[in-house]
């Protein structure tokens, strides 16, 4: 208990200057100018970066979400392709099917129509080939549940319908979600950018601050103020801009992004951009860490330059 | 100027008047690097309740004297004892307390410009961590003894290098400090002011409070013999030349 003493009394003394540069007083607040070009330098930059910070939010959210989908809709389905001849290609559609049937874990399985398969094919071949004439392999969409095994179902075909081919598109949907997955890392990098952008812009706000008021420092120290005084004011005022700058930028992005088409007909990636759930709450992080970057950034600006004044 | 008595507390440490040593200065010196403003072997006792001015010509180094002695420059040389702490060994803390206890006048007075008059002269007791709603009073009097109630709401770039002057003074001795140090207070002012600014520190003096002056106005010196007992200091060519001159 006697070593935790200094410690517990550290954080009594954090916790004290904390609620102290929360609450504040007016008078003391008076102290530092109110005026001065830094104040919409610091206002403006915390809101610009909020606002970008928000997207980058909404879009690391939304590749997440993105990933996600991907690896799910399609781990699920798959495609039986059947290459037989033309005379026992019903045979073979029909022991595929049958198969399917009795096997666990599918949840559906049907056979595309020839129709179905000419509007697949119509944008590659056009509306008016003879497809009827074409040997084109039968298709069978199945869509599997998670206890389906799949291995088990590819070597049962092989065995009884060998010219069935399970495609459970494992080669075209890893790459996918791999790129997805990138996606995600550059908007968590994007928000690391920002952050380090938010925090230096604010502190070169909060020295220029500083060093523009550095005849009030003086004649603080000359009065007989403590660091710890003059640092709290110019931190409290620098912080609680910031705070403010942020929040505005914050609640704009927040607009925009809401603002977004959330429905395209074509469907895709814009479907996704945007907050969810408890996503929303995220983008209330970025005031909080912009205050914190404000705070921290400022105080040791103001104790470096307060140490050029006895 | 509708000047009063001393407003604030009584004299304090009346016993001790003459005999306690508030700030003593041992072999100090001060060099910025050059020869200009540089102090050298200056040994020198301010005795608690004494007055003393400060003379010597432009560049003599009474301002680095000054600033010696209120612990914005530390000795480059020797030792100076603020109060009996050795102002090289105070913290940066330590350092702003001793300052609660010592007034200082600047020539040019060193306000907030974008604070009032009542303000800027409640701030000491505010850094302090004193509450000048509660001491409304005590500032309401300060400005009546110096003659400024009617101004308590102005800017100080609205003030007469008078008023300033006054102001200044006011707001040294709001924390009711042991010692006032001022560095040309009658620098700006007609000799109208100066006597009048001469007569508040006197008054401040009879209270107990030691008075380091700087000026280089001889007339102002020899025009206080009637109003305090003083010693006069001549700084020259970095030393203190003639110390404890009786006026």
């Amino acid at each position: 208990m006697t070593r935790l003493r200094p410690l517990l009394d550290a954080l009594r003394q954090r916790l004290a200057d904390l609620a102290e540069l929360a609450l504040g007083d007016r008078a003391s607040d008076r102290v530092v100018p109110p005026t001065g070009h830094t104040v919409w330098l610091t206002v403006l930059s915390a809101a610009a970066m909020a606002f970008l910070a928000v997207f980058a939010l909404a879009l690391t959210q939304a590749t997440g979400r993105l990933a996600d989908a991907w690896a799910e809709d399609l781990a699920q389905s798959m495609t039986i392709r059947l290459a037989a001849p033309a005379a026992e290609a019903d045979a073979q559609q029909a022991a595929v099917l049958a198969i399917l049937a009795e096997t666990p874990g599918v949840a559906s399985a049907r056979a595309l129509t020839p129709a179905e398969q000419a509007a697949l094919l119509e944008p590659w071949l056009g509306p008016d080939l003879p497809l009827d004439r074409l040997p084109l392999p039968r298709l069978i969409d199945l869509v599997g549940g998670e206890d389906l095994d799949v291995e088990g179902l590819r070597l049962r075909l092989a065995g009884e319908v060998p010219g069935a081919v399970l495609d459970d598109h494992t080669d075209w949907r890893a790459p996918l979600v791999a790129a997805a997955d990138r996606l995600r890392m550059l908007g968590w990098l994007a928000l690391v950018l920002i952050a380090g952008v938010m925090g230096a812009v604010v502190s070169l706000a909060a020295q220029a601050a500083l060093a523009a008021n550095a005849e009030v420092i003086r004649v603080l120290r000359l009065i007989g103020a403590r660091d710890f005084y003059v640092a709290r004011a110019f931190t409290r005022r620098v912080t609680l801009r910031a705070l403010a700058g942020a929040a505005g930028g914050t609640v704009l992005g927040m607009i925009a992004v809401t603002l977004l088409p959330s429905e395209p007909a074509t469907g895709g990636f814009l479907t996704y951009l945007g907050f969810s759930g408890a996503g929303w709450l995220a983008p209330i992080l970025v005031p909080l860490f912009a205050g914190l970057a404000a705070f921290l950034a400022t105080r040791r600006a103001a104790l470096r330059a307060l140490a050029r004044f006895e | 100027m509708d000047c009063t008595g001393f407003p604030l507390r009584a004299e304090r440490g009346g016993a001790a008047k003459g005999m306690a040593i508030v700030i003593d200065l041992r072999a100090a010196g001060y060099s910025y690097g050059g020869s200009a403003g540089a102090l050298s072997g200056i040994d020198l006792s301010l005795p608690a309740g004494s007055f003393h001015f400060l003379t010597g010509p432009s560049g003599a180094g009474k301002t680095t004297l000054l600033k010696l002695c209120y612990g914005e420059l530390k000795p480059s040389e020797g030792q100076v004892a603020l109060f009996g702490k050795d102002s090289r060994m105070l913290s940066r803390d330590g350092l702003a307390l001793v300052r609660q206890r010592i007034g200082v006048v600047h020539q040019d007075c060193r306000f907030l410009d974008h604070l009032t008059l009542a303000e800027n002269l409640a701030l000491p007791l505010l850094v302090a961590g004193r509450d000048p709603a509660r001491e409304t009073e005590s500032l309401s009097q300060l400005m009546s003894w110096v003659g400024l109630s009617h101004r308590a709401t102005a800017y100080p770039p609205a003030l007469s290098g008078g008023e300033r002057q006054r102001a200044a003074l006011a707001r040294a001795v709001i924390m009711d400090p042991d010692v006032i140090i001022a560095d040309e207070p009658t620098g700006n002012v007609d000799w109208e002011m100066s006597q009048r600014l001469l007569t508040l520190l006197g008054e401040l003096n009879r209270l107990g409070k030691t008075v380091l002056l700087a000026t280089h106005d001889l007339a102002l010196i020899r025009a206080a013999k009637p109003l305090v007992q003083a010693r006069v200091l001549r700084l020259a060519d970095g030393r203190v030349q003639a110390a404890g001159t009786e006026l």
